[in-house]
């Protein structure tokens, strides 16, 4: 694969984990109280497709790869997460000034992705590889990046990756082994034979990416024009009805102890949930 | 990497200074107004950098005049942000002791015990109800009549927005600065924190050095326990003027409450209050729209007690029946804490020197007898940013001599300055006790600070009394030695174990308002560490902390995230540090400097909550 890779990963934002959340009903649907208000984090699942996507880059040969992140969201939410994520790899922006709810219809959202990777300027299909979460943070739906590749007419699609290792030192051809997560703890390996291809990332095995002032101010460059060119699209319901909504339910018991061996703290928690 | 302007921290003086500066880089036709000396045809390269995961994860109470930010914004609706409301009505509420339990048994506070049995005995007459008497004015050195509630995260979050969105400068967060670049008298930029350590600093897989980045002007805006400006403070050639020294604290506790539907609270109400839970804490309600409210504590450095704590206080503080009946069955939205910096004009470091300036609460902006930091700090970010223009369209560079002549000179011919004036002895009368200092900040405030009681106090942790000399007269000796003996060996609160033995009752847990502390780090907005970075509070001598029977640093840690350790050294756990600052003055040993023996460094990470 000498010319390197073209790299979209679709990765969106969500409220921080450490939130507490509240769904309300509004006169759209349902909603997340005050969340323009809460911080926001981009989406975990995505994220590891972006630190994996820019790894690939890096290492491809030729190093003529590059990585696009398309992001669906609130302008000024989105503007606030690129402030983190643009020091840790490089990427160019493709910002899309809309919902990022975890209330939006997967199928809406999906053909917003896909219309808006077709218009990226000198993207290369036969050079395209799609990343992004597998499942997310807000829409549990994961199906998301399946519609996209549906919609983009690729047909190497794999969901679940943990891990995709370029198979040039073997056989030269730019093919890809693939490892997606199957019931048991285990993985299916499989042989993609190069782009176009789809991958719904887990978790990957990269650990975040530590801020890099110099990338930041590298991304910056084009990461504030796009946000300021970023259209703004409403993101059609699509005849999705939602008849409730509300968190998973909570219990907490706070007990502060300091080394605890691993085994009590298990087996505490297993009587806990037995009770 | 060398631009033109490194900054340091993102709060309202940064905003002050970023929001100026930005508007004035280009001229109207998109050229260059303010060109870059690193990058020439650019204009200047600016560069910010937060410690914090976010730009809105700052603590306040806050009420605010908001002078100096309506002057940014003319036009501009400054209700419209998240959380901010005109105030509508303001009082001063003097607030008895139901429990019986405070200090103020104790003789001690002698004019509060007898305040509150005259209040008690005409009750009709002063008009109580619900155990506090509304003062029938508020003071005019207090009033924000004109002015906004604002929740400093969602307004620091507008801020970095707007000023993001000019794409005039960079703004990061998550970025810790480990120190200034002192080279001589002068200051030629900072050093980043490295990442890729252990908790001890040792380099790790992907260590990385931190990045030096040097600019022609460093502006310090960290705030008052930021790294950068400590470190100059402390430093032999740029530190602190004669006899000005940073030793009034107060730690500021605050809860962000979803009130309940009837509560009867308008937006824009203002209450500040005095005598309760201690006579020596102050405390405030102010109400956001949308049924939030801001509750909170000040737990001063001048509150005499070696095993003050601000959570339990919070939380009976919230059960005061003037209170309660508001926030009764509201909900916990977000908690944090702050050190605040209140040695004011006698805290304030040089302004300017080569090749630095000061900003914000860290420069001895706040204002003590007014009870204001936001607005000030804003103010001092505006004015230099006004002289950076200045001197850079006049090609000058930034000296302490030029940086003196424009900057210094607009702060000290301003409000900021002339009512700092005022405030610089108010509080002088605490050194004696708290109701001689609200004499003394009272007649300081209605005299235009000409009068002013004498003597500055000295509230180093060191001066604390002993828990005898403190509790003596209601526990005995032995039985307190005996209660420290077995709170240092169970690893628990010593002052909770106190206020139980003062007859503090035991606090009705409610799971929703009324929770435990570790439950409101959790439900607060949640505390994050992020990993690759070395501890950020060490010890500097452990033998001291083996010496220091109080440990007061323990007693006072915010998010407990200081513990009593196994060898009787603080054991540190950074993923409830809230970066509150508090062990930074609460330290009793004389370590080396004037902060005791805890070294307080740049941290990554702390609390996730954008509503405080």
């Amino acid at each position: 694969m000498t010319n390197g890779y073209h790299i979209v990963v679709c990765g969106s934002i969500v409220p921080d984990p450490l939130q507490t959340l509240e769904p309300v009903q509004t006169a759209t649907g349902p909603a997340l109280k005050n969340e323009m208000m809460l911080p926001a984090v981009l989406d975990p699942w995505a994220a590891h497709a972006l630190y994996e996507a820019a790894n690939l880059a890096s290492k491809a040969a030729g190093s003529n790869s590059k990585v696009w992140l398309v992001s669906v969201g609130p302008k000024a939410k989105l503007q606030q997460v690129m402030m983190t994520i643009a020091q840790k790899v490089s990427f160019e922006l493709v910002p899309v000034d809309s919902s990022a709810s975890g209330f939006a219809d997967a199928h809406a959202t999906a053909a917003l992705l896909a219309e808006t990777i077709q218009s990226i300027p000198g993207l290369d299909r036969s050079r395209l590889l799609v990343f992004g979460g597998w499942e997310s943070a807000s829409r549990g739906a994961g199906a998301t990046m399946q519609l996209v590749g549906e919609r983009l007419g690729i047909l190497d699609q794999f969901q679940g990756v943990d891990q995709i290792r370029v198979l040039d030192d073997v056989q030269a051809d730019g093919s890809f082994e693939v490892l997606e997560r199957i019931e048991g703890g285990r993985h299916q390996v499989s042989v993609c034979p190069g782009p176009p291809a789809l991958f719904g990332w887990a978790t990957g095995n990269l650990p975040e990416p530590r801020n890099n002032p110099q990338v930041g101010m590298a991304n910056m460059r084009t990461v504030m024009p796009a946000l300021q060119r970023a259209k703004s699209v409403p993101l059609p319901a699509g005849g999705l009805h939602f008849l409730s909504a509300s968190p998973p339910k909570q219990q907490r018991q706070t007990r502060v102890v300091k080394d605890l061996p691993t085994e009590q703290i298990a087996r505490e928690i297993a009587e806990w949930i037995g009770k | 990497m060398t631009v033109d302007i490194a900054c340091v921290g993102f709060g309202p003086a940064m905003g002050g200074f970023l929001t100026t500066l930005s508007r004035s880089l280009l001229n109207a036709d998109g050229s260059v107004r303010l060109e870059s000396t690193t990058s020439p045809g650019l204009p200047l390269q600016v560069i910010c950098y937060e410690r914090a995961d976010g730009m809105g994860f700052g603590v306040s109470g806050a009420v605010t005049r908001g002078r100096g930010i309506r002057g940014s914004f003319p036009g501009v609706d400054l209700t419209e942000i998240p959380m901010a409301a005109a105030v509508k009505t303001e009082k001063v509420v003097y607030l008895l002791d139901p429990l019986r339990a405070s200090r103020r048994t104790n003789l001690r506070p002698f004019a509060f015990k007898a305040a509150d049995r005259v209040l008690r005995s005409l009750g009709l007459v002063f008009g109580l109800k619900h155990e506090a008497f509304e003062l029938p004015f508020t003071p005019p050195f207090m009033q924000k009549h004109e002015g906004l509630v604002l929740s400093l995260g969602q307004f620091n979050q507008w801020v970095s927005d707007q000023v993001a969105t000019s794409g005039m400068v960079q703004i990061w967060p998550g970025m810790p600065v480990a120190e200034p670049l002192i080279e001589g008298d002068a200051v030629a930029g900072v050093r980043l924190a490295d990442q890729g350590t252990d908790l001890q600093g040792h380099p790790e897989a992907g260590f990385t050095p931190g990045m030096d980045l040097r600019a022609a002007l460093t502006v310090v805006g960290d705030g008052p326990v930021g790294a950068v400006g400590r470190k100059i403070d402390a430093d032999v050639n740029i530190g602190m003027p004669q006899g000005h020294e940073s030793r009034e604290w107060a730690l500021g506790m605050k809860m962000v409450i979803e009130l309940r539907e009837d509560s009867g609270l308008e937006p824009g109400t203002v209450l500040h209050t005095i005598g309760f839970p201690e006579p020596e804490i102050f405390g405030f309600l102010y109400v956001h729209p949308e049924r939030l409210a801001s509750v909170g504590i000040f737990v001063p450095s001048w509150f005499r007690s070696p095993v003050r704590t601000a959570y339990r206080y919070l939380q009976h503080f919230m059960l005061h029946p003037y209170l309660w009946r508001y926030l009764e069955r509201g909900t916990l939205k977000s908690w944090g804490a702050k050190s605040l910096q209140e040695s004011g004009r006698h805290g304030e470091p040089y302004l300017a020197g080569n090749g630095y300036a000061r900003i914000g609460e860290g420069s001895g902006s706040t204002n003590v007898l007014a009870g204001s930091g936001v607005d000030e700090a804003w103010t001092t970010g505006v004015q230099l940013a006004e002289a950076v223009i200045e001197l850079t369209e006049q090609k000058r560079a930034f000296t302490r001599e030029n940086l003196e002549a424009t900057y210094v000179r607009r702060r000290r011919e301003s409000w900021v300055d002339e009512e700092s004036k005022i405030a610089a002895d108010a509080r002088n009368g605490f050194q004696q006790g708290v109701f001689t200092g609200m004499i003394g900040m009272a007649v300081a405030g209605l005299t235009g600070g000409r009068v002013t009681p004498a003597s500055r106090p000295n509230p180093k942790s060191s001066g604390l009394p002993s828990l005898e000399d403190a509790y003596g007269s209601r526990i005995s000796p032995v039985e307190l030695k005996q209660m420290q003996e077995e709170c240092a060996a169970k690893g628990t609160s010593l002052h909770d174990r106190i206020m139980d033995r003062c007859g503090w009752p035991q606090i009705p847990m409610d799971g929703k308002l009324l929770i435990s502390h570790q439950d409101a780090l959790l439900m607060g907005g949640g505390v994050q560490a992020s990993a690759g970075y070395a501890n950020h509070v060490k010890f500097r001598r452990p033998e001291l902390c083996r010496a220091c029977e109080t440990k007061l640093c323990v007693e006072m840690c915010s998010g407990q995230a200081l513990t009593r350790g196994e060898d009787a050294v603080p054991a540190f756990d950074r993923e409830k540090c809230v970066y509150c600052g508090a062990c930074l003055w609460n330290c009793a040993a004389e370590g080396d400097g004037t902060q005791g023996n805890v070294e307080f460094d740049a941290g990554a990470g702390g609390l996730h909550s954008t509503l405080n």
